[in-house]
């Protein structure tokens, strides 16, 4: 996104109206940024500090040991949920998701796109009707059936009912038809299979779209919260967006409540995919915009 | 299909195998069975269920509770659409004007993007704390004593606030990128034909960005439906009580805690019948968008 439009300096208008522009724009990031800077200020400072006082303009000295509190030490009664080990259920679920989701998505979207299949026009409603729905409207019977198959509190439970919905299909579908037919046509009369085709000319040519794809299904499946609350019940599968009912919890039900520790998990759970959207900013907008045309 | 697509027979079939799996388990079976558990009547104490016809979607009809919250959740997705909408396209139109700290203004207004909604709402929760919260201590300076969680205003008021938040950047990507596209020699023109910069937005910028609004409009609805669940439940701490709730929320309390099935699967049923208009609504939106442009 690179801005190419220069207005002439003769042109350009009041200079005031730049001041406007500047002024909204501070303000609107402003409205953005403070809720992260209060919590990021209470995450340096003592609970009674931070009951007293609340917020301050001062940066505290407890950073470290509300990192520790967070990271090492387990609310609830199984003692297994630490930060660390949420850490690594929502690592688990925010790659395994974005993974599961593009692998599935390019094998069913080459098979739509460059195969003459009988029945790829029912295939094809099959598969993007699931579009329609989201999992929430579902939510009930879809617990119902990975309890039946005896997938709760398993990765596989975690994961998979989330991977049903076509929107990756969807994208890799749109990108392949765009792709120019010759490139099919050159590699069959050299000779390249499929499978040839794939892995040597299909998957390179879509790298960039695989990272944006990754970008958005990473942070997707990172921000779960109704689907993981109801398949895991056990506190060592919590991920950090599913704990975070039981911090407000806590925080309710304790006398001295402890928001060093509390907001620093919340901190935890927002870092990883806003450093990825923030670092990887233009293949995110590249493929948020591209997707949904 | 491309027309110089590979003949193998079984290799797409494979392909198309996990996908077409995936969602049979995971879309279609569960699906179904919320149709059908909307016509029978769980046993409370789990002793098998009956056929009552439509007695599920009578008695809903016939609930004032139900009313109530359908009430609420439309008021709540015409305030969080609006609100967000107007917030971004503000916010867009004036980081498309300038030119100095463009990329900054861009990160800071998008990076919330990656935020879950219940870790929003347990920054909300924060801010609005009624011994500390720094938006609580602002509100009553102008004598409006915030009662999270006990006075419904307030906990509408925050929902609403929280939701908005979490959504201006998504508004705001598509709106940058749709301002982005508008080709120069339309607004070289437009700078020679209208003087002042509100006509020209008027006039010019805004019929060009109307696809891109009603696009969004549709993806606001479905979040303020469905994705604030995560927002509801962390404000409301888990203790829907006299609190307002969403329709989503009340699907999940209704089955989870309430253990209604049936009446909660006729919930089901009904939002999968108003987001399936919807989103057929969109397809055809999209569909002329592309024909069109």
């Amino acid at each position: 996104m690179t801005d190419t439009r220069q207005i002439p300096v003769a042109k350009r208008p009041l200079k005031w109206a730049r001041v406007l522009d500047h002024t909204i724009l501070i303000l609107g990031s402003l409205f953005m940024l403070i809720p992260l800077l209060m919590l990021l200020q209470t995450t340096t400072t003592t609970d009674l500090e931070t009951i007293k006082n609340g917020p301050e303009l001062v940066i505290g000295t407890q950073l470290d040991d509300n990192f520790r509190a967070a990271m090492f030490t387990a609310s609830g009664f199984s003692g297994e949920n630490t930060g660390l080990r949420m850490l690594m259920n929502s690592m688990i679920l925010g790659i395994g998701f974005a993974m599961g989701k593009i692998i599935i998505g390019m094998m069913a979207a080459y098979a739509l796109v460059y195969f003459r299949l009988r029945f790829a026009t029912f295939a094809f409603w099959l598969i993007f009707t699931t579009l329609l729905l989201p999992l929430e409207v579902r939510i009930l019977p879809s617990y119902e059936i990975a309890q039946k198959l005896g997938l709760l509190n398993t990765y596989t439970g975690l994961i998979l009912p989330l991977i049903a919905s076509a929107t990756a299909t969807f994208f890799f579908r749109q990108f392949f038809r765009s792709i120019p037919e010759e490139m099919v046509e050159a590699a069959r009369i050299d000779g390249a299979g499929p499978v040839r085709f794939f892995f040597d000319i299909l998957v390179p040519m879509s790298q960039t779209m695989i990272a944006a794809m990754f970008i958005i299904m990473f942070v997707f499946g990172w921000n779960q919260y109704l689907w993981p609350t109801m398949v895991t019940t056990d506190e060592g599968m919590y991920t950090l967006v599913r704990g975070i009912k039981q911090l407000t919890q806590d925080l309710e039900g304790t006398s001295i409540p402890e928001y060093g520790r509390a907001n620093m998990l919340a901190l935890i759970a927002i870092l990883p995919p806003v450093l990825v959207v923030i670092l990887f900013q233009s293949w995110f907008v590249k493929g948020l915009t591209e997707s949904d045309k | 299909m491309k027309r110089a697509g590979f003949a193998t027979r079984w290799l797409p079939i494979l392909l198309l195998l996990p996908q077409l799996a995936i969602i049979a388990v995971f879309f279609y079976w569960p699906a179904a069975q919320a149709v059908q558990s909307s016509f029978y009547l769980e046993d409370p104490f789990g002793f098998g269920s009956s056929f009552v016809g439509f007695e599920n979607y009578t008695h809903l009809a016939g609930s004032s509770e139900y009313a109530r919250i359908a009430k609420f959740t439309l008021l709540f997705t015409i305030l969080v659409t609006f609100f967000s909408l107007a917030l971004a396209l503000l916010l867009a139109v004036k980081a498309d004007n300038v030119i100095r700290g463009a990329r900054t203004y861009r990160t800071l207004l998008m990076w919330v993007y990656a935020v879950a909604p219940p870790v929003a709402g347990f920054i909300g929760l924060l801010m609005l704390n009624q011994t500390w919260g720094p938006l609580a201590e602002l509100s009553k300076t102008f004598g409006w004593d915030f009662k999270l969680g006990v006075n419904f205003g307030d906990t509408a008021s925050a929902m609403v606030l929280v939701a908005v938040w979490k959504q201006v950047p998504v508004n705001f990507i598509f709106f940058l990128s749709g301002l982005q596209s508008i080709p120069k020699s339309v607004r070289e023109a437009a700078l020679i034909d209208a003087k002042s910069s509100f006509r020209r937005f008027w006039d010019v910028t805004f019929p060009l960005l109307a696809p891109t609004g009603f696009f969004l409009l549709i993806i606001n609805i479905t979040y303020a439906l469905f994705d604030t669940f995560g927002v509801v439940d962390v404000l409301v701490k888990g203790e829907p009580g006299n609190n307002p709730m969403t329709l989503v929320y009340k699907i999940y309390v209704d089955g989870f805690r309430g253990n209604d099935i049936g009446g909660s699967s006729a919930q089901s049923v009904i939002l999968m019948v108003l987001v399936l208009a919807l989103t057929i609504f969109q397809f055809r939106l999209v569909e002329r968008r592309i024909h069109y442009t």
